[in-house]
């Protein structure tokens, strides 16, 4: 099999595809025959105006939701009818567009949750809690990497909106997944937290493909090596951003929806 | 720098000495109790409290209500009055019996029921332990309305006469401490933490690639099992087993006690079922009809106190201090 060829580790190659993919909502069709190609080792946009389906193609590729058609390939598999928790196993891994975190637990919890189970640590009900004091180590990495480290010990309800999003980053790159998705991931946040997350998803990027949904176009512009347009539920234009940001038809789609 | 230190230690240290003397007078009062209070009617109280707290397991470190607990706590009565009347096995061997009918019951109800979230959920649990309670009205073993009657206590290791009053009480209790040790030791554990984050955000759980229908299911029959060691034990302590402790009644009674008491506390239950005991065994003999009185206790419990009666101690200014309320997160 051509797959199972060693690649160099930053060489981008397509780690998650879609073909045809279709989602009808009674008579309403959401998403309408997107082809998509993620690279390895590329950051990918997704962008287009409101309700335009971006997020519901999240929720396909990560099998959330079903498509009414269509096939998913993620890593050379077919993905089209697994589970959505397989998929994350699989390494497939997303956010989400409201913030997705453990509002009870600490920061420190919420990260090592999402260890818990990549570590075998997550079926033990005989074990003290002191066992997951092993995962500390990788948790706290991870918690200074997005800058919470004064929060560490808070609970995640009384973040900052903000935080709260960069938690949820801290926490779904501690699967080191292969593939990220994204859903708005500097929605909300500070200047300085967009310039430190926008530093992230770079550095993740070098060794992972990222597909994400982002309104900030100047964060597009500087990040995105490809950029998808969404428009309706179908793709308007593809490209980097330069040409895309250039197609008449994707000038007059944001006009008056969105501020380049 | 250091000092700050040993500051943030005794500062760390305070909850837990706080709640260590808290552990300690409450098995002190309940080593003594016997001298205070009829035995048969702490045993129920324990009984009762055993069983709440397993539910609570389900209820608070999970986030599943279910409305068909009764029919482990009362199948599991059966199982055990049964294997011990019928079968002749000692009452230890007849617990075990309870337990794992319980927890079989527990599989198979459990396993329809997580299908489906909310609503959907406690209605499915409560049809199902529904369909039980007919069968266990129909079943031959059972002796329909009539139940297992005089059911003997037997002796403990083959020594221990549990026929007296003050015997049963230990052993009661000490049965008791090992279920609730258990559930501790569920609700802080890797596995517990699990369960937590389900019933946190299970949308969250489910992308970070936990299969959360198998936690669930295995909370399930956690429960179920523990339930049923509590109704094996109420079987031996009242030496019957009857259709009662199957009703949908009975799974409305845990459900009022973990309220009142707090859910998501792991104490909390065992308040809420003394609370409802105690009324139960004080308006017995009184003119006051006991539901309405119960549920009017309920009501105002939820009007003012939602957190229950432990849950509101330690979301107070005492219990703070005292370090307790991450407790019950």
């Amino acid at each position: 099999m051509s797959i199972a060829v060693p690649l160099e580790n930053g060489a981008p190659r397509v780690v998650l595809s879609a073909r045809g993919l279709r989602r009808d909502f009674g008579g309403f069709t959401a998403v309408k025959d997107v082809d998509l190609d993620v690279h390895h080792a590329r950051v990918h946009a997704l962008i287009g105006p409101n309700g335009a389906g971006k997020t519901t193609v999240f929720n396909l590729l990560t099998k959330f939701l079903q498509p009414t058609r269509g096939t998913i390939t993620l890593l050379g598999e077919d993905i089209t009818n697994t589970a959505p928790d397989k998929v994350a196993r699989l390494g497939l891994v997303r956010s989400f567009q409201i913030s997705a975190v453990f509002p009870h637990l600490t920061v420190l919890d919420n990260v090592r949750v999402a260890l818990q189970r990549p570590n075998r640590l997550a079926t033990q009900f005989w074990k003290p809690l002191s066992a997951l004091d092993a995962l500390n180590g990788k948790a706290e990495q991870l918690i200074r990497s997005v800058g919470l480290d004064k929060e560490r010990n808070a609970a995640a309800a009384d973040l900052s909106y903000g935080r709260k999003r960069v938690l949820e980053i801290a926490t779904t790159l501690a699967l080191d997944p292969k593939v990220l998705l994204l859903d708005e991931p500097m929605a909300g946040m500070g200047h300085e937290d967009v310039g430190m997350v926008a530093e992230i998803i770079r550095e993740v990027a070098r060794e992972r493909a990222v597909l994400m949904v982002e309104h900030n176009l100047s964060v597009v512009a500087t990040l995105c090596h490809h950029v998808t347009v969404l428009q309706r539920g179908e793709i308007l234009a593809e490209g980097d951003y330069a040409t895309v940001s250039e197609d008449p038809r994707v000038r007059t789609a944001y006009m008056g929806t969105e501020e380049a | 720098m250091t000092l700050t230190l040993e500051l943030q230690n005794q500062k760390e240290r305070r909850p837990i000495v706080a709640q260590t003397v808290f552990l300690g007078a409450g098995l002190v009062l309940l080593l003594l109790a016997p001298l205070f209070f009829y035995p048969v009617f702490l045993m129920k109280i324990l009984c009762f409290a055993l069983f709440a707290c397993a539910f609570n397991l389900l209820l608070g470190y999970t986030g599943l209500l279910s409305f068909g607990h009764a029919a482990f706590f009362g199948g599991a009565a059966y199982f055990t009055a049964h294997a011990v009347k019928e079968g002749g096995l000692p009452v230890e061997f007849g617990l075990l019996v309870g337990v794992a009918g319980a927890a079989l019951l527990g599989a198979v109800i459990g396993f329809f029921a997580i299908r489906r979230q909310g609503i959907y959920f406690a209605m499915i649990t409560l049809a199902l332990a529904q369909m039980f309670y007919f069968f266990c009205l129909q079943a031959e073993f059972t002796h329909g309305e009539d139940g297992i009657q005089s059911v003997p206590r037997g002796h403990l290791f083959g020594f221990i006469d549990l026929s007296q009053s003050s015997n049963m009480y230990y052993f009661v209790l000490a049965v008791f401490v090992i279920g609730i040790a258990v559930i501790w030791r569920i609700i802080n554990s890797p596995f517990g933490m699990i369960l937590k984050s389900i019933r946190e955000n299970e949308t969250r759980a489910i992308s970070l690639g936990y299969s959360v229908r198998n936690y669930k299911l295995a909370a399930f029959v956690m429960s179920a099992a523990l339930t049923g060691l509590a109704g094996g034990l109420k079987a031996l302590v009242f030496q019957f087993a009857t259709l009662t402790d199957v009703g949908w009644q009975m799974s409305g009674e845990v459900i009022l006690m973990t309220l009142l008491g707090g859910i998501g506390t792991l104490i909390g239950p065992l308040f809420g079922a003394a609370l409802v005991v105690t009324l139960q065994n004080y308006l017995a003999t009184s003119e006051f009809p006991v539901t309405i009185i119960t549920g009017v206790v309920f009501m105002v419990c939820v009007l003012l106190f939602r957190r229950g009666i432990v849950g509101e101690f330690y979301n107070s200014r005492l219990g703070r201090r005292l370090g307790f309320e991450h407790r019950h997160k």
